[in-house]
């Protein structure tokens, strides 16, 4: 039929090009996806992106929004890192929301257990205690994982379910405000000084979070550059039998990655409640647990580009917020906006592994 | 507490009725997992097939319709995992999740206008002198077609992988795409297959929620309907009739911790609704304890990518 056909080609190493370039292509060709998905919704395209991409940086607004950047980012980040670790060893914790849940109940437990003391330790003791809920949440995974090979998959998953149903108790029982008058939700941590995650510098969204973020990526890639365990994740992810004969013990690294992501997001939902959320709620969990996802693979489960990847992330956000507001855009249209990165993601990634090969259609 | 409200005819008749999404769900991804295909977005799929289908049903005012938009949204959506796994050669968990994720923000999307809307009623099947039959008729034979279609599907299912050629070639190319592909069997196409018959299998559970077990459109209606017919597999060793066993225990947990509730046993309700997940938990590590993957029956290139290099 002299009909053109393309053909993967398997390149012999992975092209250093494609690595980079692929995120960059994916978010362009969200744009111009989501553009249409905007357009669709009876929006002006070319001002919802610019609403979204450039108004929060550059825009009249930009003082304030750009300072939102970070309080989304901090987050994103937090968790995003720690995820990475365990999905580049092919250990799937996707229960981070659950994680992050847990950590809040915990971190704001111990604030409210001691309130209204005033002690310096209180908030270095809340992420401790943060840290631990979602290191608890995400060791049963691994425990079922490693003494009876349970799904992990599965298992984190389901633990967010069970996590929201514990969120809802927090917040109308055992953590309500007791002079809330019966409303639901917790104290808020706003009147609660020594257990506030406070605003470092003012208007510039950089809480305790923040930081714990920016350390969270420099220590994830001292780790996978220079440490063992780094090597040992690298090596089960790329080659699981060179890694059985190196001596990788799989249980070990089962523990370590989902301990190490369950307690990020611990932390990071921990920061959130005493921080930008201000209190347990029964709506406390946005979602930062699954959208951490997509950051991990934005930042293609490399620390420097998740940091990077987690910024572009908050912008949609802090963006699709701006556009709900003075474009009507609803806010499901963002999430489905995500999605779609996530999917632009997968697909071309297939240029950093395969040469695409122009060839006459065969009879097939 | 009054336990003696639940009646056992009732709620083994609404046990029935409320494993269909997660017994047609499952037994969709089982006819994908079979071919060695692992979607993890069947809770997308299943609730672009809640909101297509409503959406359908609402403007034409017939469920069947209903129920094949549902089926087409949960296929369309399937077709977009096809392309990036089995075209593209991208990461199979990662497209799951990413399905799940884009599923649950599209739905939410195009059902903005349609909360608080009833869906067009779907009449119970008239069998006539059998939903007569005293207790009986009652528990089996006065149910919504939908009950016995999902019945018929698992039935058909096992019927094709275990007696016909093309079920055989279905269970070769997921055990051994490698050995398929050399005798000349298009493994991508059919895996493609596989996937779509998934996508429309959740879809159809979908709908069935949205029309007929809730009845209406809400933000995240399947609350993990999806990820319970994923642990349902598992459960039933890539068999189809314990999908149908797996569905009828989920369905009759989560019918119970209702009736539970409504008896005002002195248990929280939160604790209550919230058995069904750790019930799946549990379950996953019973099935998969000291046994491992071979036992367990799970097709052998599961999971894995395939590329023809020649």
């Amino acid at each position: 039929m002299g009909l053109f056909m393309f053909r993967l080609e398997k390149r012999p190493s992975p092209s250093a090009f494609w690595q980079y370039a692929t995120p960059v292509l994916a978010v362009l060709l969200t744009m111009v996806a989501g553009g249409a998905l905007f357009a669709l919704l009876g929006k002006n395209p070319v001002a919802a992106i610019r609403t979204i991409f450039w108004d929060p940086l550059f825009g009249e607004f930009a003082f304030y929004l750009r300072g939102q950047l970070l309080v989304k980012a901090g987050p994103l980040i937090l968790i995003a890192v720690g995820l990475s670790l365990g999905f580049r060893a092919g250990i799937w914790n996707i229960g981070a929301e659950g994680q992050y849940i847990m950590g809040a109940i915990f971190g704001a437990g111990v604030a409210l257990a001691v309130f209204p003391t005033e002690n310096r330790l209180i908030f270095p003791v809340m992420i401790v205690a943060g840290a631990f809920g979602g290191w608890l949440w995400a060791m049963i995974p691994a425990v079922l994982k490693t003494r009876f090979n349970t799904n992990e998959i599965l298992v984190s998953l389901m633990l967010v379910y069970v996590a929201q149903t514990v969120l809802s108790k927090a917040a109308t029982g055992f953590l309500r405000n007791p002079q809330g008058m019966g409303f639901p939700g917790s104290r808020n941590f706003s009147s609660y000084p020594a257990a506030r995650n406070v605003e470092l510098f003012a208007g510039s969204g950089m809480h305790w979070g923040v930081v714990a973020a920016f350390i969270a990526v420099i220590a994830a890639y001292v780790l996978l550059q220079r440490h063992l365990l780094g090597f040992q994740i690298k090596l089960a992810g790329q080659a699981p039998r060179a890694a059985r004969f190196a001596g990788v013990q799989p249980t070990r690294l089962v523990v370590m990655c989902m301990g190490i992501s369950g307690a990020l997001a611990g932390m990071a939902g921990m920061f959130e409640v005493a921080g930008p959320a201000g209190q347990i709620s029964i709506d406390f969990a946005s979602g930062y647990g699954f959208t951490a996802i997509i950051v991990a693979f934005l930042g293609r489960l490399n620390p420097i580009g998740i940091l990077l990847a987690g910024l572009v992330m908050a912008l949609t956000y802090v963006g699709g917020e701006m556009a709900s507001t003075n474009l009507g855009l609803p806010s499901a249209a963002i999430q489905v906006f995500q999605g779609m990165l996530l999917f632009f993601l997968l697909g071309v990634d297939v240029l950093t592994n395969y040469r695409l090969r122009l060839t006459k259609g065969r009879a097939a | 507490m009054d336990l003696s409200s639940i009646n056992p005819a009732v709620l083994i008749a609404s046990l029935m009725v409320a494993s269909v999404p997660i017994m047609l769900a499952a037994i969709g991804e089982l006819v994908v997992e079979k071919a060695g295909v692992l979607n993890l977005g069947v809770e997308g799929m299943m609730i672009m097939g809640a909101i297509c289908g409503f959406i359908v049903a609402v403007n034409t005012g017939s469920p069947v319709a209903g129920f094949l938009g549902g089926a087409a949204g949960g296929a369309v959506l399937s077709l977009v995992f096809a392309l990036l796994t089995q075209v593209l050669l991208a990461n199979q968990v990662a497209s799951g999740l990413a399905l799940t994720l884009f599923g649950v923000g599209l739905s939410s999307l195009m059902g903005q206008g349609f909360v608080g809307i009833r869906p067009p009623l779907t009449s119970a099947v008239d069998l006539g002198p059998l939903a007569d039959i005293p207790v009986l008729g009652h528990i089996l034979f006065r149910h919504d077609p939908m009950v016995y279609i999902a019945i018929a599907v698992v039935a058909g299912v096992w019927a094709v992988l275990r007696f016909t050629r093309a079920g055989l070639i279905l269970r070769a190319v997921g055990e051994s795409h490698e050995a398929a592909h050399a005798l000349g069997y298009k493994v991508t196409r059919i895996r493609i297959m596989a996937i779509l018959f998934g996508g429309a299998m959740a879809g159809l559970g979908g709908a069935y929620l949205s029309l007929i077990r809730v009845p209406q459109w809400t933000d995240g209606i399947t609350a993990g309907a999806g990820w319970i017919a994923l642990a349902i597999v598992v459960f039933a060793s890539w068999q189809p009739w314990r999908v149908l066993i797996g569905a009828y225990l989920f369905g009759g947990i989560s019918v119970l911790q209702l009736n539970l509730q409504v008896a005002k046993v002195p248990i929280p309700p939160e604790y209550l609704s919230m058995s069904p997940y750790l019930i799946t938990i549990l379950v996953l590590v019973i099935m998969s304890s000291g046994k491992g993957r071979k036992a367990l029956n799970a097709p052998a290139a599961l999971g894995q990518n395939f590329h023809a290099s020649r």
